[in-house]
């Protein structure tokens, strides 16, 4: 059993990292900041995550602590995104030009 | 009634975080926990009132293990979805601003259902007023009202209507 | 041999973390290095996890728990001062 946890725990310690890239080459990359709080929350929250689970495979008896730390960021993560977008937008962030539509500035020219 | 299961209820989620954090049993951290949770909850009567919006029966546990499978499908999609987008040299999105309605009442279901958007592909809650809820969507594909609703929150919503109300 | 898989993982969230240092540099509005310093403390609690992992002590974890509590605060914090306006 523990011979195979272990080479899992490894795999998904590797997979959790390359997400981690992801959202650092998507915030490198995406034109606007709501695009990059996209890339930067999903990546690197499956990252964590991930991380965090490849560590409990490797040491089972810190499995507990690391699921406490899995589940705070997991409740952290979209509230603190959420709370920079609508900053983003509140303060008048620059959009894309790609943006194909905001309702959210239709319905209160930007000063919600 | 209801504050009294509200007392409970946080009780009782402070000190499972407070074992979680111990990862332990022994008799003195159960007693100080116990302590510092019942002197926390007794400070906090009065707030936190969401607690009573969960609700405590077994179909309503059932649809909270249902949920936690189809948001992590719902999470790895996203990444896959969004790889596809960031690893993509041509780069091909369609942002936008979407205005979705939502039949949750409760704070805690909407909370809920705003932090699951912001985990599933390609969309994220820039702003909640009631019952509309303003998503950035990285691939518009449609700006009607009904049509992104469908898209964007119908899944979590049947989940969490059972769970939360 | 999960040693050496530790540190690739390692290698990969430092790249990670540079990409997103890159972002907190360079801007350009206070709103996208904002969110470049809330991937950067998410990465931060992995490397200190592959810390933890490395050294084989697991009470370093409970600084990853502070510190994912606090960067919260803060993020939050920083992003309400946003709101009101420059």
């Amino acid at each position: 059993m523990t011979e195979l946890l272990a080479p899992l725990g490894g795999l998904l310690l590797i997979a959790g990292s390359a997400f981690l890239l992801l959202g650092g080459l998507g915030l490198r990359r995406m034109p606007d900041v709501f695009n990059r709080i996209q890339a930067g929350t999903k990546a690197t929250t499956l990252g964590t995550l991930l991380t965090l689970a490849g560590a409990a495979c490797l040491q089972p008896d810190w499995a507990l602590k690391l699921a406490l730390i899995g589940l705070f960021v997991l409740f952290t993560n979209p509230i603190s995104s959420q709370v920079l977008a609508r900053a983003a937008h509140r303060s008048g962030s620059e959009k894309s030009p790609l943006t194909a539509v905001d309702r959210l500035e239709d319905d209160f020219g930007g000063r919600s | 009634m209801n504050k009294a299961k509200d007392s409970l209820l946080m009780f009782a989620a402070l000190f499972l975080f407070w074992l979680l954090l111990n990862a332990s049993l022994a008799n003195d951290v159960l007693m100080v926990g116990a302590v510092a949770a019942a002197v926390i909850t007794f400070l906090f009567r009065n707030g936190l009132g969401f607690f009573s919006e969960l609700r405590l029966n077994p179909r309503a546990l059932l649809t909270t293990v249902l949920y936690f499978f189809f948001f992590i499908k719902e999470l790895v999609k996203a990444n896959l979805n969004l790889a596809s987008v960031v690893l993509a040299p041509s780069l091909p999105l369609n942002p936008g601003i979407v205005k979705v309605r939502t039949r949750l009442k409760s704070r805690m279901g909407r909370l809920m259902l705003a932090n699951s958007i912001t985990l599933t592909p390609g969309t994220l809650t820039v702003e909640m007023l009631g019952e509309w809820l303003y998503i950035h969507w990285v691939t518009v594909d449609s700006a009607d009202i009904d049509e992104a609703t469908a898209a964007i929150v119908s899944g979590f919503e049947d989940y969490l209507e059972v769970m939360y109300g | 041999m999960v040693e050496i898989l530790v540190y690739i993982a390692a290698a990969i969230t430092g790249v990670a973390f540079l990409l997103a240092l890159e972002r907190f540099f360079r801007g350009p509005s206070p709103a996208d290095r904002v969110v470049a310093f809330d991937v950067l403390t998410i990465i931060g609690i992995t490397g200190i996890v592959l810390v933890s992992l490395a050294e084989g002590r697991g009470i370093y974890l409970d600084v990853a728990l502070i510190y994912a509590l606090l960067s919260f605060l803060g993020v939050i914090v920083v992003a309400r001062y946003l709101e009101r306006g420059f």
